[in-house]
């Protein structure tokens, strides 16, 4: 099974036929496919217009969900981020603000 | 079956008679156990170890308890511990002793056994240069036991000292010269 | 079941077994160079001490290519045995007694996680007052952990039940740790007569261990033992339990092999002279003989008496024991440990689920015997089947008793 089959069919739901042997993982890097994003409460918000690619934020997140192609920062992996706010703290330029998640950015 | 029980004290020897012995059996094509009892080893302190030797597979697991044959080891044992206790009447007692017939006798007023003498002691040391008396003793019991020839007896023991003492080669022919000797060596003191 | 290779042992070229004599921790040592694992890490403990001791000169000797790895405690030595057997080669151990209860959290470890470490258990008391003899109470302690657990009688058995451990252990449909055990001293420590293989039989028979994930695989990477959450962990151990389940058939074929080619008789228990038995003792290790020999001084009375040796505990053969008990009028379970249940040992627990409901209306008494290397000899169990001969019909014997016990 590759990792994504395995993510695709092993779940909270699966009967225990389905469960791997020894609650093996298979395939390394399966947390990427794992939804942390939904565990946010604040969101943060990424101000392109203020930032200026110092790329401080990128090495203090804790889930990696600071994507970074061709040595520049992208939008936040909403997916993963937790909403902690440590990027946020790092910013040099006021380049990201955090906001309650849900509501009004 | 034939059964032995060794009396003997820690670092004696006793243990390593009683697994010789299975050896030598073995060899003559015999199903053997040797085995001691077990617990906190400690030199000097009474030991018992034991043979059963038959033409059968031996399944029984527990000690000795009526043995055909008693072999004492340290006859300064005979006042601490019952040695003859369970001997089969007629059975075989025999004892690695330099002292008089008369007096060992005395010790077993009203044994029904033969009662068997050898100075280990004195072979060991006129041989091996140490009083190790496992070696003659063996011989001896191998004697009473009365299964096994006496040239069978000696081609096997040979073979069992040097699988032994694969590792000390120098004391293999004083072992073997001494077991040889033992053989006629062991007098019967009682009628 | 997965469609796995047998072994397959050509009867005519196999080589004719040699006679030979030694303890029955040689002869398990014997056993483990043949097999020549690729991993043991052990921690000396009597009456175990000597199987560490030979796997050394066997590896100073040069004649195993094993990695024997000298751990600090035995808590270390299921550790390694762990890693190793994950990352995909054979890893075995040896321990008694408080060896094993150190161990204890990683037994555990190496069941959940489906590795197919395989034990040498020379069974030892456990401390309480200290005592290094014989008694079933290390390996008892460790009957919930997931082990699959196969007693011996004799130095024999122990040889033999190592010879077949891996292939048992390592099956797709098992994948987990096997312990073979035997009676600490009774027969760790005596010289027996034995009938040794030769290393090409052993080697064949054995085969090679090729997992099918194992972490040292550059092309697939794989994790062991993650955390388990709640919505997982009861299926895990559901998966754990359809392979002990499995085990069953797996241990039956492999034993019926290892049987076939070597004249030897292995099963899930040994039925001596059951045939038309009406009492019987149910027992396992090394008084089995012992109690055999009663058997047959009471059949020469004319007794209608008979023996089951239990040679596998896990998986436990519930349906087997309750089909060869099915004629008995009288029954004694005979425990060598305490479970201080305050109602028998652990044998008697599971030989009593095991007639419940099945076969009914056997007087049965469990005893506790040869605690702490407590002897038992003939007459003993020439007593015991005394005991449950008079045991009359409208009685409800005891649930349970100590044998050999002073009283005052």
């Amino acid at each position: 099974m590759s990792k994504i089959d395995l993510m695709k069919h092993v779940n909270e739901q699966s009967p225990w036929q389905d469960v791997t042997q020894g609650t093996h993982v298979y395939g390394s890097g399966n947390s990427e496919f794992f939804n942390t994003g939904d565990w946010r409460t604040s969101i943060p918000k990424w101000h392109p217009e203020s930032c200026k690619q110092c790329l401080l934020c990128f090495p203090v997140c804790p889930d990696s969900s600071i994507i970074v192609r061709e040595k520049k920062r992208e939008d936040f992996d909403f997916f993963h981020c937790k909403g902690c706010g440590i990027c946020a703290k790092v910013c040099p330029f006021g380049a990201i603000s955090m906001h309650e998640e849900g509501g009004e950015a | 079956m034939i059964e032995i029980r060794w009396h003997g004290r820690g670092g004696q020897g006793a243990k390593t008679a009683a697994l010789l012995l299975a050896d030598v059996a073995f060899t003559a094509g015999m199903y053997v156990q040797g085995f001691p009892e077990y617990g906190p080893e400690r030199m000097g302190a009474p030991i018992t170890a034991y043979n059963r030797l038959d033409d059968h597979v031996i399944r029984v697991h527990s000690n000795i308890y009526e043995p055909d044959i008693v072999v004492v080891v340290d006859e300064t044992l005979i006042k601490a511990v019952d040695v003859t206790a369970g001997l089969k009447p007629g059975g075989k007692l025999l004892i690695n002793s330099k002292r008089r017939a008369e007096d060992i006798l005395k010790e077993f007023p009203e044994i029904n056994a033969e009662i068997y003498v050898i100075d280990a002691a004195d072979i060991s040391i006129r041989y091996i240069g140490k009083n190790i008396p496992n070696s003659p003793l063996l011989s001896a019991v191998a004697r009473l036991t009365g299964l096994i020839p006496e040239a069978e007896f000696m081609k096997s023991v040979e073979e069992a000292i040097s699988h032994k003492f694969a590792s000390k080669p120098a004391v293999i022919q004083g072992n073997v010269d001494s077991i040889k000797e033992s053989w006629n060596a062991v007098i019967r003191i009682n009628e | 079941m997965s469609d796995y290779k047998y072994p397959k042992i050509d009867k005519k070229s196999k080589a004719p077994a040699f006679r030979e004599r030694m303890s029955g921790n040689e002869a398990v040592s014997y056993a483990i160079r043949q097999i020549d694992p690729d991993v043991i890490a052990a921690f000396p403990i009597t009456p175990s001490t000597e199987i560490p001791q030979y796997i050394s000169k066997y590896k100073a000797d040069g004649k195993i290519s094993t990695e024997f790895v000298t751990v600090e405690s035995e808590h270390s030595a299921m550790s390694a045995c762990i890693g190793a057997s994950a990352s995909g080669v054979r890893a075995m151990t040896a321990t008694s007694s408080a060896g094993m209860a150190l161990m204890y959290e990683l037994l555990y470890v190496a069941a959940s996680d489906r590795l197919p470490v395989v034990m040498a258990a020379v069974n030892r008391a456990l401390t309480g007052p200290i005592n290094i003899n014989a008694d079933h109470s290390d390996s008892m302690g460790a009957r919930d952990s997931g082990w699959i657990q196969i007693y011996s009688e004799n130095a024999q058995e122990a040889y033999d039940n190592m010879l077949m451990a891996h292939r048992i252990g390592e099956h797709p449909d098992v994948k987990l740790p096997v312990m073979i055990c035997q009676d600490g001293f009774i027969t760790s420590h005596a010289i027996e007569n034995i009938l040794l293989e030769s290393d090409e039989f052993a080697k064949e028979f054995v085969g090679e261990y090729t997992p099918e994930k194992f972490l040292l695989n550059t092309k697939e990477s794989l994790g062991v033992g993650p955390y388990g959450i709640s919505p997982y962990y009861m299926e895990a151990k559901r998966g754990q339990e359809q392979a002990m389940e499995n085990a069953r058939e797996v241990i039956a074929q492999i034993s019926k092999l290892y049987s076939d080619a070597t004249g030897r008789l292995y099963d899930f228990f040994e039925a001596y002279r059951m045939d038309d038995a009406e009492y019987a003792i149910l027992i396992m290790g090394s008084a089995s003989g012992t109690a055999k020999d009663a058997v047959d001084n009471l059949r020469a009375e004319g007794k209608k008496v008979g023996l089951i040796k239990l040679r596998v505990f896990r998986p436990f053969p519930f349906d087997k024991i309750a089909q060869a008990l099915s004629k008995v009028k009288g029954l004694a379970i005979m425990d060598r440990s305490e479970g201080f249940s305050a109602s028998g040992g652990p044998l008697g627990a599971e030989v009593r689920s095991a007639l419940y409901g099945r076969v009914d209306g056997i007087k049965t008494i469990n005893y506790i015997y040869g605690l702490g290397g407590r002897d038992m000899r003939v007459r003993d169990f020439e007593d015991i089947y005394a005991e449950i001969m008079a045991i009359k019909a409208d009685e409800i014997p005891e649930l349970y008793k100590y044998y050999g016990v002073r009283e005052r």
